[in-house]
């Protein structure tokens, strides 16, 4: 760590975390309802649950890219952050809100807090991901400009490296794309291709570029690869992603009112998706064999290479699956939406912000490189119980969701939705299981933030 | 990559690239928008649909429900539900109303909303419309 100011990123780390495990408690509630029907009813119902599982997952990464801008920026730049105390206050500010609206999901009724917030002032709610009231909405554009100002703020006085430079890009789109969450016309159809507009340029847009730039940082960090070549790769993932991505947005806008030429542009320009994935993958597997050093931080280039792998699966392969129109007229809103969703969000977005943290905590909390054996093997066995799990839940849904398909859209005697859940319980058991796996890992993950602590830092043979 | 292929041309593909297809999709958007008046169903629209739409927000019905395939996967699609309760708004209306405010013991349960009769009829003539949408022959059968 180079400059005072990057220790800011620690808190916002620490709250992400918190509020990963929030975000999995949750999950696991509803994967209990899905099976044991009237579990925790009428206290918690499913949409709550679904509520804090999904917007806790939104918040707590949007904390991790927060932080790894503001421990990458500083550095990139070569200079102290623009405004430490803003940093801290808007942390504060952000937590309270989300905890307040979480709070909100929990304890009243949605519709007596849509009622509280005048909802009806102007109407963002009850839309899935931008559920939260009109008021947090406006909070979360406040935090993400004032966010945005000192970021910005410490690149114009400092060195501007393309690494910084995508990282901003990204994180600018991603404030220009959430004002579309304010646009909430009567007209459903149109309601609906806008809110596509912060969700799918969301993940399969700017979020990518952020992705982009947390990688090229910590490559060039622990691989010691010329930065050239790592700026050039990262220039030609992202013009991939955004050439394909933008248009691929189309494969939103085959059964929703929209113009049936979508099923020709969404098909072919989302198949096309993967490519920017598959580059990455290469691409991040390249630098590591073409390593100049030795970094003695193991657990930071396994995360970095998972992510790698893992976006390209859950993004790659389980978007390609479902994307093309013929297909998705099957498979559209089914357990293969889910199964897809799960694992690229886990590849692309947690691991690259675990893996940020992995990389930056150690030094945040003064070491030299990395931690010690004991803690980085601790966190390995963390990184492998969670993916692994992941892949499994990824399974399972897929799983049920073939079934699904087959059963209720498919076969010559179509069968009621809720006959074919009960079907395909077996599924969703197991899905369970795994999920409790899921959540030993991540115990375990904390645990390696504990554990080792004392020890000396791990140390690795120079490269000859 | 070799020499021939710089960081600079690479850098260029990208804002051309970036710029061209953002181009794209706001064609492609303005066509969608010349041809919404034949699909979406906007002349089913009034002051009925509109506060059953406020309804189905305020009550995150998309929490646990999909509407023309989005949503959660929870509980049945509704974008048809007009046309599965064979085209009644008064069966759309009964069904939400009677839902045991303690749920179904064992089984997934929809709560009890506590809705009005001017919701009550709101929600149903909202559901109405959204079956009126042209969704492209989605979805494939009237389960949903
Ligand atoms: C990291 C990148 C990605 C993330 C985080 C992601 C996440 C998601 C999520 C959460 C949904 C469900 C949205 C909803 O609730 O309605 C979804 C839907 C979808 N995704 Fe992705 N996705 C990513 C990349 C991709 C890619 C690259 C493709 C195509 C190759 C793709 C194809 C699709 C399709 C076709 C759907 C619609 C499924 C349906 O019709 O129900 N996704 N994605
Ligand atoms: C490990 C235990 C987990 C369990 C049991 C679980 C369970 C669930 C369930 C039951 C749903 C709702 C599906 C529906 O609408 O019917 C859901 C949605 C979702 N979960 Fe999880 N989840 C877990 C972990 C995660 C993780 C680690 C992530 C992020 C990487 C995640 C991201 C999501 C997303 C994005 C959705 C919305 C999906 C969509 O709209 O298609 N979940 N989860
Ligand atoms: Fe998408």
């Amino acid at each position: 760590m180079k400059y005072e100011s990057q220790k800011v990123a620690k808190l916002y780390f620490i709250a992400a975390i918190g509020l990963f495990v929030g975000q999995i408690l949750f999950g696991l509630i509803m994967g209990m309802q899905y099976v044991v029907g009237d579990f925790l009813f009428p206290e918690i119902p499913f949409n709550v649950a679904r509520m804090v599982h999904t917007n806790l997952l939104i918040v707590w990464l949007l904390f991790g890219f927060m932080g790894a801008s503001y421990y990458l920026v500083p550095e990139e730049a070569e200079t102290e952050l623009f405004a430490p105390w803003l940093a801290y206050l808007m942390f504060w500010i952000f937590l309270a809100a989300g905890a307040a609206t979480v709070l909100a999901y929990l304890l009243v009724p949605y519709a007596t807090l849509a009622e509280v917030t005048m909802n009806h002032l102007l109407p963002t709610m009850g839309r899935e991901f931008l559920e939260q009231p009109t008021i947090t909405k406006i909070g979360i554009v406040i935090v993400v400009l004032a966010f945005l100002f000192n970021i910005g703020m410490t690149i114009l006085k400092g060195r501007k490296t393309v690494v910084s430079l995508v990282l901003l890009m990204g994180l600018t789109g991603l404030a220009v794309f959430f004002l579309f969450a304010f646009y909430n016309p009567t007209n459903l159809v149109m309601d609906k291709y806008y809110w596509w507009w912060v969700v799918h340029l969301w993940v399969e847009g700017v979020w990518e570029l952020i992705l982009g730039a947390i990688l090229a940082f910590i490559l060039i960090k622990t691989t010691g690869v010329d930065r050239e070549v790592i700026e050039k790769w990262l220039y030609i993932i992202i013009a991939m992603t955004l050439i394909t991505g933008i248009v691929g947005m189309g494969h939103h806008y085959y059964w929703i009112g929209t113009p049936e030429f979508w099923q020709w542009w969404g098909s072919i320009f989302s198949a096309l998706e993967p490519i920017p994935f598959f580059m990455m993958t290469v691409y991040a597997f390249n630098m590591v064999n073409r390593r100049r050093r030795n970094h003695p931080n193991k657990v930071a280039v396994l995360w970095a290479l998972g992510t790698a792998v893992m976006a390209f699966l859950g993004a790659g392969v389980w978007g390609f699956l479902h994307t093309l129109a013929p297909v998705n007229y099957y498979t559209h809103g089914t357990q293969i939406t889910a199964a897809h969703g799960h694992m690229a969000f886990y590849g692309a977005y947690v691991m690259i912000v675990l893996g940020m943290i992995s990389y930056s905590m150690p030094l945040m909390r003064g070491r030299e490189l990395c931690n010690s054996v004991r803690s980085q093997s601790l966190e390995m066995w963390s990184f492998w119980l969670m993916t692994i799990s992941m892949v499994f839940i990824t399974l399972f849904l897929t799983a049920a969701g073939i079934l699904q398909v087959y059963l209720q859209r498919f076969s010559d005697n179509p069968m009621d939705f809720m006959v074919v859940q009960d079907k395909i319980a077996l599924f969703y058991w197991l899905r369970e299981i795994t999920g409790l796996i899921f959540l030993i890992g991540l115990i375990v993950y904390i645990a390696s933030f504990f554990i080792g602590q004392d020890e000396p830092e791990a140390t690795v043979e120079p490269l000859k | 990559m070799a020499q021939a292929f710089t960081k600079a041309m690479a850098r260029n593909i990208f804002y051309g690239g970036t710029g061209f297809f953002f181009l794209v999709l706001l064609a492609l958007t303005f066509q969608t928008h010349q041809e919404w008046p034949e699909l979406d169903n906007r002349q089913a629209i009034n002051d009925v649909v509109t506060l059953g739409k406020q309804v189905w927000e305020d009550n995150n019905c998309v929490g646990c429900h999909s509407l023309l395939g989005e949503g959660a996967y929870f509980a049945p699609e509704l974008g048809n539900v007009y046309l599965r309760f064979g085209e009644s708004t008064d069966a759309i209306k009964g069904f939400i109303a009677s839902r045991p405010v303690e749920g179904i013991p064992g089984r997934r349960s929809m709560p009890q909303f506590n809705l009005s009769e001017e919701e009550l009829t709101a929600i149903a003539e909202f559901l109405k419309y959204v079956a009126g949408i042209n969704t492209a022959g989605w979805p494939p059968n009237i389960k949903g």
